[in-house]
C-alpha cells in the first residue's frame, strides 16, 4: 500500500478509525485501563496522522478530493454517483486540524485527569463517537449525511457534557445541550427536507448548482443559518453555552469548543457553498442602491457579532467561576469570527473583504486553541484544589509553576496581545471591520482590551497573592496533563511567531474555499447542469 | 518545498504590516533601556528589612491570606457604574432552556423577515 492510496482513502478513514475504535475500547477496557488509555490515544493519534497527511495534499496541490461510498454508480446525466460522498477542500482540511489537535490533546490531557472517575469505558467510547461525528460533518458533502453527524455529536456531547452525574448541575447542564441541540437540529432536517423536495437530491455541490433562490430557499437557508448559529453559541442563542462548558470536565470542554466551530464551519459552508452563487446577486432596487444577499446578510452578521462579543466580555467580567468566565469569554471569541465573516460579506470581492475571511479563518483556528487551552488550565487548576469559584484561590504561581505560565500564554493569545497568534488574526479583523466602518472596530478592539482586564482579574487572583495555608501541599498537575497544555500551547506560539507562513499555507486555502465555490461543485459534477 | 524564509515572512494588510520577530527585537531593545534606566536607581534598598513592611495607614498590617483580593470585589467600580447593562443581561440568562428556545426563535423570525422578505 503506497502513500497515494492512503491519501486517497483518508476522507473514510479520518470518520472510520475513531468510529471503530470506539466499539473496541470497552472491549480493549476489560483487559486492562492503561491499555486502553493507551488504544484510545493511538486511535485519535492515528486520526490525526491521517488527517495531516490528508491536509497537507490539499494545501500543497490545491486540490479538491472526494470519495464515493460503495462504487461509482449509478451516475446522474451530469457525471456524479448517486452515493453518499465527502468533499475535501482547503475549508474542509483547516478545520479537520483543529478538530484533530484538540482531540488529541483531550485523549492525553484525559489520561490523568479522568483517573479518579468510574465509567472510562463509557467516557473514552463517548470522547471517540464525538470526534467520529466532528469529523464527518467536517468532510461530508452530504446534506443529510451532515444532519447524521450532527446527531452523532449532539448526542455523545450531551452525555459527555453529564458525564459528572453525582453534580445535580452537570445533569442540568447536558439536559439543556440536549434540548438546544435538538431543536436546532430538527430545524436543520427541515431545510434539508425543503431543499430535497425541490432538487430531489442532498449531495452539496448538485444543491449548490441547483439553487434559485426562491421563497423555500429561502425558508431553508434562515433554519439551517439558526439551527447552526445556535449550536455555535451565537448571542442570544449562546445561553446553552456557559452551563455545558462550565459543567462538563475540562477534557470534554476542549472537544466541545471544537464541535462549536465544526457548527460555525457548517454555517460557513452552507451560506457560502450552497448559496454562494445566488450571494451577490441584487435582490430588490431601491433608488439607485440595489440590495443583495451578501449586503444583507453580512450587516445581519455583523449586528449579532457586535452583540455577542458585547455581550460575551460584558458577562465574563462578572464571573466568579473560573469555566463560566472562560466560556463567556470564548462566547466573545466567536463574536470576532462572525464579525470578520459578516464584514468579508458586506465587502465581497473587495481587497479587505477578503482579508476578513482570512481573519475570521485564522481566529477559527486560534480561538479554538487560546480558550481550548484556558480550560485545560481551569481542569488542571481543579484536578489540584478542587476549586473552580476565583474566590477561593490565590498564590497557585508559587505551586503549579507550569500550569501558571501556559495560562499566561493562553491570557496573552485570548486577549489578543502581541506576538501571541490572537494579536495576528484579530489584528486581520480590526483593519478589514476598519474599513467597513470604523466603529466597528473601535468596539472590537475595546472588548479585545476588556477581554484582557478579565483574563488579568484571573490570573490576579487564581494565581498572584500570599500562598494560602489550604493550597500548602498543592502540587503542579502530572505529566500527561502538562503535555496536553504544551501541545496546545506550542501550536499557539508557533502560529503566533510565523502568522504569515500560517496564512499563506492554511488560512487562505481555506479562505479562497469560501470566497470561490466554483471549484467545488465543478470537482463533483463536472460543471455540467444535469 | 518550504523554505526557512517563508517563516519569517511579514504579515502583510492593506494598510500595514506585522512580523513578532521584528516585535521581539524592539521589545528586547526597549528592555535594554529599561534595564539602563533601572542603574541610575536608589541604591539603598534593603530586602527583608523594615522599609519593605507593608504600611497601611497606620492600621495593623492583616495576615497574609487576608491582603488579597478576591475576585469578586476586583471592577468593582465597572460593573457598578453598568449596573444598568448587567441588570438587563441578568433578566436576559434565566437558566430557564424554554427562554433558550424563545430566543432562537425570535432570532429566526428576525432572520425570516430580513432574508425572506426583503
Amino acid at each position: 500500500m503506497n502513500l497515494e492510496t492512503i491519501i486517497t482513502h483518508s476522507p473514510a478513514l479520518i470518520v472510520a478509525v475513531p468510529l471503530l475504535g470506539a466499539f473496541l475500547t470497552p472491549l480493549v477496557g476489560k483487559i486492562n485501563d492503561k491499555l486502553r488509555n493507551v488504544f484510545v490515544i493511538l486511535t485519535v493519534g492515528l486520526t490525526t496522522f491521517f488527517v495531516f497527511l490528508l491536509a497537507n495534499d490539499i494545501f500543497s496541490s490545491g486540490n479538491i478530493r472526494t470519495y464515493v461510498f460503495g462504487g461509482g454508480t449509478p451516475i446522474t446525466d451530469g457525471g456524479f454517483a448517486i452515493r453518499i460522498l465527502f468533499e475535501v477542500d482547503g475549508l474542509n482540511a483547516f478545520m479537520a486540524i483543529i478538530a484533530s489537535i484538540l482531540a488529541l490533546a483531550c485523549v492525553i490531557y484525559s489520561w490523568a485527569f479522568m483517573k479518579e472517575n468510574t465509567g472510562l469505558d463509557k467516557y473514552y467510547t463517548l470522547i471517540l463517537l464525538m470526534v467520529a461525528g466532528m469529523f464527518g460533518m467536517i468532510l461530508t458533502g452530504d446534506m443529510f449525511n451532515f444532519f447524521v453527524f450532527l446527531e452523532i455529536t449532539s448526542i455523545s456531547s450531551c452525555v459527555l457534557i453529564a458525564f459528572w452525574t453525582n453534580k445535580g448541575k452537570a445533569v442540568d447542564a447536558g439536559f439543556k445541550y440536549i434540548v438546544i441541540s435538538a431543536t436546532g437540529a430538527l430545524f436543520i432536517l427541515f431545510a434539508i427536507a425543503i431543499l430535497y423536495s425541490q432538487y430531489n437530491a442532498l449531495n452539496m455541490a448538485f444543491l449548490a448548482n441547483s439553487i434559485q433562490y426562491t421563497f423555500l430557499d429561502k425558508i431553508a437557508l434562515v433554519l439551517l443559518i439558526a439551527g447552526l448559529a445556535m449550536k455555535a453559541g451565537i448571542v442570544p442563542m449562546h445561553m446553552w453555552l456557559p452551563d455545558a462548558y462550565g459543567r462538563a470536565p475540562s477534557s470534554v470542554t476542549l472537544i466541545l469548543v471544537g464541535a462549536t466551530q465544526v457548527s460555525l464551519y457548517g454555517v460557513l459552508r452552507m451560506t457560502f457553498t450552497l448559496y454562494g452563487s445566488q450571494l451577490t446577486i441584487p435582490l430588490k432596487q431601491i433608488g439607485d442602491t440595489s440590495i443583495t444577499m451578501n449586503g444583507l446578510l453580512g450587516i445581519t452578521l455583523i449586528a449579532l457579532a457586535l452583540i455577542t462579543i458585547l455581550v460575551g466580555v460584558l458577562m465574563a467580567l462578572k464571573q466568579t467561576d473560573f469555566k463560566r468566565l472562560i466560556a463567556f469569554a470564548a462566547v466573545g471569541e466567536i463574536g470576532y469570527i462572525v464579525l470578520a465573516i459578516g464584514a468579508g460579506l458586506t465587502a465581497m470581492g473587495t481587497s479587505y473583504g477578503n482579508m476578513a475571511f482570512r481573519g475570521g479563518i485564522f481566529h477559527i483556528i486560534n480561538d479554538a486553541l487560546d480558550v481550548g487551552l484556558l480550560f485545560l488550565v481551569a481542569g488542571a487548576i481543579y484536578y489540584a484544589t478542587k476549586q473552580t469559584s476565583l474566590n477561593q484561590m490565590g498564590g497557585l504561581s508559587r505551586n503549579m509553576k507550569y500550569t501558571t505560565v501556559f495560562f499566561l500564554i493562553g491570557l496573552l493569545a485570548v486577549a489578543g496581545m502581541p506576538p501571541m497568534n490572537g494579536f495576528a488574526s484579530k489584528l486581520l479583523i480590526y483593519q478589514s471591520t476598519y474599513q467597513v466602518n470604523p466603529i466597528i472596530a473601535i468596539v472590537a478592539i475595546l472588548c479585545s482590551i476588556l477581554l484582557l482586564a478579565v483574563f488579568v482579574k484571573v490570573f490576579h487572583s487564581a494565581f498572584l497573592g500570599p500562598k494560602l495555608p489550604k493550597f500548602k501541599d498543592v502540587k503542579d498537575v502530572p505529566k500527561s496533563m502538562l503535555l496536553a497544555m504544551g501541545i496546545i500551547a506550542c501550536f499557539i506560539i508557533f502560529f503566533g511567531l510565523f502568522p504569515e507562513f500560517v496564512v499563506n499555507n492554511l488560512v487562505k486555502p481555506a479562505a479562497d474555499a469560501i470566497i470561490n465555490n466554483t471549484n467545488y461543485i465543478t470537482t463533483v459534477i463536472g460543471g455540467a447542469v444535469p | 518545498m518550504i523554505s526557512i524564509y517563508d517563516f519569517i515572512e511579514t504579515l502583510t494588510t492593506d494598510s500595514g504590516f506585522w512580523n513578532p520577530l521584528i516585535w521581539g527585537v524592539a521589545i528586547v531593545i526597549a528592555f535594554l533601556i529599561v534595564y539602563i534606566i533601572r542603574g541610575f536607581g536608589n541604591k539603598g534598598y534593603k530586602k527583608e528589612t523594615e522599609q519593605t513592611k507593608v504600611f497601611l495607614s497606620g492600621n495593623p498590617e492583616y495576615k497574609e491570606e487576608k491582603m488579597h483580593v478576591k475576585a469578586s470585589n476586583l471592577y468593582w467600580g465597572f460593573t457598578e457604574s453598568l449596573k444598568w447593562v448587567y441588570k438587563v443581561l441578568d433578566k436576559m440568562h434565566t437558566g430557564n432552556v424554554s427562554d433558550y428556545v424563545l430566543w432562537f426563535v425570535i432570532i429566526m423570525g428576525t432572520l425570516f423577515i430580513i432574508l425572506g422578505v426583503i
